[in-house]
């Protein structure tokens, strides 16, 4: 406790939280603008959101031009947090800009969508900027409870409220777990601020309460971002929850998530580290791609490819830090591109009812659509890792991190794995470019809203691939500033 | 009489998070398990109000934003329940299988 408790915030403290002053600010606008414009189209709070996601990503250059910590010491602003505030921010204004067309085509006209997306948003930020275990977990229940109400948004379908029941309960479970070793991290170390666990974990013998502590939140954490044996639900959610959402909750929370598990990991100097990582990493990019073998359904497809790639960032963790962290933060940066995309061409796709969603029905697609049919190939030839896309400069950084800290089995076992995913993203390509078009699939012309969310995640997956050199230098830089 | 230590309070609160995971794990009705998870919130809680006897204040200004963050949990949740309900006519985790791996 210092003496500043009593003072009142400054200036700075505000500017330090201003991307997400101004994500809840509209969020709220939007709520409360919502009844009142009950008449007029949807779009319009749809565009209110997307300017204040930009809006969100200025006020990300502002609070960049000021590092250090807010409000006691609960608020750290560094690259680190800078680089995934962006990140999450970006990827809200392409998920909103995915969404226009699907709530149309779904005939949802509710404005809370665009204000849950938001305040969803603010909770994810605030996760990649907080350095306190009381704010970490109102930051991941604010962004948890927002993506359990937009998993049920279809709330006609069956599927779609079944999908926000399954998360829901598995997501409050997970917290309950998550909080459970927050408590025990408290009595252990006598602090939640994690620079202050770092210190008592290193300094003196580390008590047996510190183990269960980390453990427990562990397993909260690795449930948020699908890693096995956690992962049970993902499939089925991701299989019900309306097609804009699924590209919003597999990317911008799991990157939040994985920020918060950077710091406990390396800041705190979490005990046991490296053996955790390494079971549930193997444990991940197996039974992910196992389980994508099999699927025929493209969402559940991606749902398994999304907990194969929580493994292969996993591996980053187990590496030293210094190579490891910059990594693990390029390829969140580089699977929120390529798989925003990826949910984008199959939120399009898919139709009223989310009619498409098969595999089979992705036959042809080559000659009905060929540019549409270009974009998807694009986006999951990055998922395989095939040179100048953004996935392959991300799974050669974080295995050479993995190399370099001795990891040898673990870089078998993830390279193995990616020859085995290859093959079932080559097979939705194959379908595409080699069988004969299926007559009753109809492909709409793409409009400008969702033409430009995909051309946004096509530039930044092939910049990521092309000339990552920027975005790497300044993930190391955050990771120099943030250790040293 | 044997005085009451903090560790008495952690063996509690560990009954209470084992039952909580129990309720979760073996209970059919959905508004059980609803509850299951707030006995393990619960346990949180004590759990975080013993350790303020040694630690000071902290811990439970934590337990209010967890009762706080309970009740916001339990609203959504109560939604999100409804909203199933009108689908399908049911509250038992058995009858959630239009979705399978």
């Amino acid at each position: 406790m210092n003496g500043s408790l009593a003072m009142v915030p400054q200036a700075t403290d505000y500017l330090r939280v201003l991307p997400e002053i101004v994500l809840s600010i509209f969020g709220m606008a939007i709520m409360f603008a919502d009844p009142l414009l009950k008449e007029r189209p949807p779009r319009t709070l749809g565009t209110l959101a997307l300017l204040g996601s930009l809006l969100a990503l200025a006020a990300t250059w502002v609070q960049a031009q000021y590092p250090g910590f807010a409000f006691w010491n609960m608020v750290r602003v560094d690259a680190f947090s800078v680089f995934f505030h962006f990140l999450i921010v970006a990827v809200t204004a392409v998920v909103i800009l995915t969404s226009f067309e699907y709530m149309e085509v779904e005939g949802i006209r509710a404005g809370e969508y665009y204000g849950l997306i938001l305040l969803g948003a603010v909770g994810m930020s605030l996760m990649s900027s907080a350095v306190e275990l009381v704010l970490i977990f109102l930051a991941l229940e604010i962004s948890s409870i927002a993506t359990y109400i937009l998993a049920g948004f279809r709330r006609r379908a069956a599927i779609s409220s079944e999908a926000s029941l399954k998360y829901f309960l598995l997501g409050s479970f997970a917290t309950a777990f998550f909080l459970y070793g927050v408590a025990l991290m408290f009595g252990a170390t006598g602090s939640t601020s994690i620079q202050v666990i770092g210190a008592a974990l290193s300094s003196f013998e580390v008590p047996a309460l510190a183990y269960a502590g980390i453990a427990l939140m562990f397993v909260g954490l690795a449930f948020k971002v699908a890693a096995a044996p956690f992962h049970i639900w993902t499939p089925d959610v991701y299989e019900g929850a309306p097609a804009p959402v699924v590209g919003f909750m597999s990317t911008a929370p799991k990157a939040a998530v994985f920020a918060v598990l950077l710091r406990l990991m390396f800041e705190a100097h979490a005990p046991g580290r490296i053996g955790l990582i390494w079971v549930v990493a193997a444990l991940s990019m197996t039974l992910g791609n196992l389980g994508a073998l099999v699927q025929n359904n493209v969402k559940r497809l991606l749902a398994y490819s999304s907990i194969a790639h929580a493994g292969y960032l996993l591996v980053a963790f187990a590496a030293v830090p210094d190579s490891g962290i910059p990594a693990a933060m390029f390829y969140a940066a580089s699977y929120a591109a390529m798989n925003v995309g990826a949910f984008a061409v199959v939120s399009h796709f898919s139709n009223a009812g989310e009619r498409y969603v098969k595999i089979e029905d992705y036959s042809g697609l080559s000659s009905s659509s060929p540019l549409l049919a270009a974009i998807l190939t694009v986006f999951l030839l990055s998922l395989i890792g095939i040179p100048i896309t953004g996935g392959f400069i991300a799974k050669f950084y974080v295995f050479s991190a993995a190399l370099q800290s001795n990891l040898v089995g673990l870089v078998i076992l993830g390279v193995l794995n990616s020859a085995v995913a290859a093959y079932y993203y080559l097979r939705v390509i194959v379908v595409m470019y080699m069988r004969e078009p299926r007559g009753e699939v109809p492909v709409s012309a793409v409009p400008a809203g969702m033409g430009a969310a995909m051309a946004v995640s096509l530039a930044a997956t092939i910049y990521l691939g092309v000339l990552p050199g920027r975005v790497l230098d300044y993930a190391g830089r955050a990771v120099a500033e943030w250790l040293h | 009489m044997v005085p009451i230590t903090t560790l008495h309070y952690l063996v509690v609160a560990a009954a209470l998070f084992v039952l909580g995971v129990i309720g979760v794990l073996t209970r059919r009705n959905v508004i059980i398990v609803l509850m299951s998870i707030e006995l393990i919130l619960n346990a949180v809680n004590l759990n975080l109000v013993a350790f303020s006897r040694l630690w000071g204040l902290h811990g439970q200004v934590f337990a209010i934003f967890v009762i706080t963050d309970a009740a916001a949990e339990a609203a959504v949740g109560l939604g999100i329940l409804i909203a199933f309900f009108r689908n399908k006519e049911t509250v038992n985790v058995d009858e959630v299988d239009l979705l399978k791996w």
